[in-house]
């Protein structure tokens, strides 16, 4: 089976007064058409993974890895001018809020049609009917009238539709969705992943599904990577969670309050410094 | 007899044709010592009625009562010290320049206590932190750090009803255990009444025993937590949050 995307032993570094600190430490794993789960608590390196495999890390933070290939080509050696290329048209990334992502001044149809014509040759009006169409397939109601409005007239979870929409219009083989939902209410969270998981499997790409809910990720991915310290420290089919072996794992799931099993005391997660010092798994 | 009492409430901003009814005919009640939860998505009017209990949305009318003592447009010293809040987001919540004594301290002595300094100390352990944070700024701090130093500051004037509202939305799920945990203890330690706003149903659950579903501005059902878990509800609405917030939890 080709893979869409092979890394192998990524760092990425930043250094400060106190010394480098790594972030993400000698991280591997290979990405088919599948989708792929990143989980781990805040600072565990899970953001700076898929942001170095868009080489979004400005300096002084350093990336380095002994192979980062999209498609059996390497991604590190690639110009500024070529990476351009890259972003958007094969590997997209969906950020956590749509508020702070979607320029506030610009209607949002016209963003999703500069997204279009960036890497499309097509005319406006050839891209504002795509757009559109873009829109309704994140199932927006009045997708013209959305098409001329601006990000503060629109809700969270209809602005995060359409982030969506303007990652996937270019057509990209993978897709990076960095905690897509978190900003959103549970009922409007199903909708957005609902149309999510449809768009990408219609399409048959790649996506890296990055995010701190352990269950959401199990219910919606097909592998976990699970993150601490930087490292991998388990790797899981998602539908065998609950069978992981990792302390840390465990601990994650035993500490999240449960509607269907209730208990007195939540379990507290005792953290071993051994964990951040284990050779990172490679998935 | 119950310590949180609220008849007909409604709350609006805005006059005239931009008039916005943020909460339209709100009833609940909280009996001394109990815990309830207020679940809705947002713009729900979950948290506008926290604000009004505390008195931060000035246009309301209805009947609201803390401890037999009926609020008007002006609350009464003694209602401040009885009654605190703490907010969703710890890193907005304080100061960025006082330290956590200043924080403290600031709070003590609005209140009038005298003996601030074995307070400040004995405060910090109830939270689980030690003396060494007590000259700490909130930079300083992590997530879960935080929002303890923000429950100590809402425990100072040793109150008797806590508003939480989300309390625990934006730190990690292992964070998040050592708060609900915290939470559960000081309930039981100062018999403390709690009036919880959560989008979570699992975190409801886990420290309340009555839930009222918000959609709209309207409460469309109030139920027990026992209801809720054995899926016992009338309203669509919370059959609709109690299933997408189940989905996830089977599968673990």
């Amino acid at each position: 089976m080709s893979n869409l995307l092979d890394i192998e032993n990524l760092w990425v570094k930043f250094p400060t007064r106190n010394g480098i600190f790594d972030a993400v430490r000698g991280v591997s794993f290979s990405l088919g058409k599948e989708r792929l789960g990143i989980v781990g608590e805040s600072g565990s390196g899970k953001s700076m993974t898929g942001r170095a495999i868009l080489r979004l890390i400005r300096s002084p933070g350093m990336v380095t890895a002994d192979k980062l290939d999209l498609e059996g080509v390497d991604l590190l050696g690639r110009s500024e001018k070529e990476m351009r290329g890259v972003r958007g048209k094969q590997i997209s990334m969906i950020m956590q809020d749509p508020k702070f992502s979607l320029n506030p001044v610009m209607r949002v149809g016209q963003q999703i049609s500069e997204a279009y014509r960036l890497h499309a040759k097509v005319s406006k009006s050839e891209a504002k009917r795509k757009s559109i169409e873009m829109l309704e397939a994140v199932a927006i109601r009045d997708p013209e009238r959305v098409y001329n409005m601006y990000p503060h007239e629109v809700s969270g979870g209809m602005g995060q539709r359409i982030m969506i929409a303007m990652m996937l219009i270019p057509d990209p083989k993978i897709m990076i969705a960095d905690e897509p939902t978190s900003a959103l209410d549970v009922s409007v969270q199903m909708q957005v992943l609902e149309i999510m998981d449809k768009l990408v499997k219609d399409r048959g790409m790649g996506l890296i599904f990055i995010s701190h809910d352990l269950n959401l990720v199990s219910s919606f991915c097909d592998r976990v990577l699970i993150m601490y310290a930087g490292r991998v420290v388990e790797t899981l089919a998602a539908d065998k969670l609950h069978e992981a072996q990792h302390p840390y794992t465990q601990g994650l799931l035993n500490s999240l309050p449960r509607l269907d099993a209730p208990k007195d005391r939540l379990q507290v997660l005792q953290r071993d410094p051994a964990w951040a010092d284990e050779p990172s798994v490679s998935a | 007899m119950s310590e949180i009492l609220i008849e007909d409430l409604n709350v609006w901003f805005g006059e005239y044709e931009e008039r916005v009814d943020a909460v339209k005919g709100a009833s609940l009640s909280v009996s001394k010592g109990g815990s309830f939860g207020l679940v809705g998505e947002s713009g729900s009017g979950k948290s506008t009625i926290l604000r009004a209990i505390m008195g931060l949305a000035p246009t309301w009318d209805g009947r609201m009562e803390v401890s037999g003592e009926p609020l008007g447009p002006k609350r009464s010293r003694t209602f401040y010290r009885k009654v605190q809040m703490v907010f969703q987001d710890p890193y907005a919540s304080l100061h960025p320049r006082h330290s956590v004594d200043q924080v403290l301290s600031e709070t003590l002595s609005l209140h009038g206590f005298k003996d601030i300094d074995t307070r400040i100390t004995k405060l910090l352990d109830d939270v689980g932190l030690g003396p060494s944070f007590r000259f700490r700024y909130p930079h300083q701090l992590s997530g879960g750090q935080r929002q303890r130093v923000a429950i100590a500051r809402a425990l100072a004037p040793e109150p008797e009803v806590l508003l939480l509202d989300e309390p625990t939305s934006a730190l990690d799920v292992s964070v998040q255990a050592e708060i609900l945990n915290l939470l559960t203890d000081l309930r039981d330690e100062h018999s403390l009444t709690y009036l919880m706003v959560s989008h979570d149903l699992a975190v409801v659950g886990h420290i309340c025993s009555d839930i009222a579903v918000m959609q709209l501005g309207e409460i469309v059902e109030t139920l027990t937590i026992d209801d809720m878990r054995a899926m016992r509800t009338q309203h669509s609405y919370t059959k609709h949050l109690l299933e997408s917030s189940l989905l996830g939890a089977k599968l673990a």
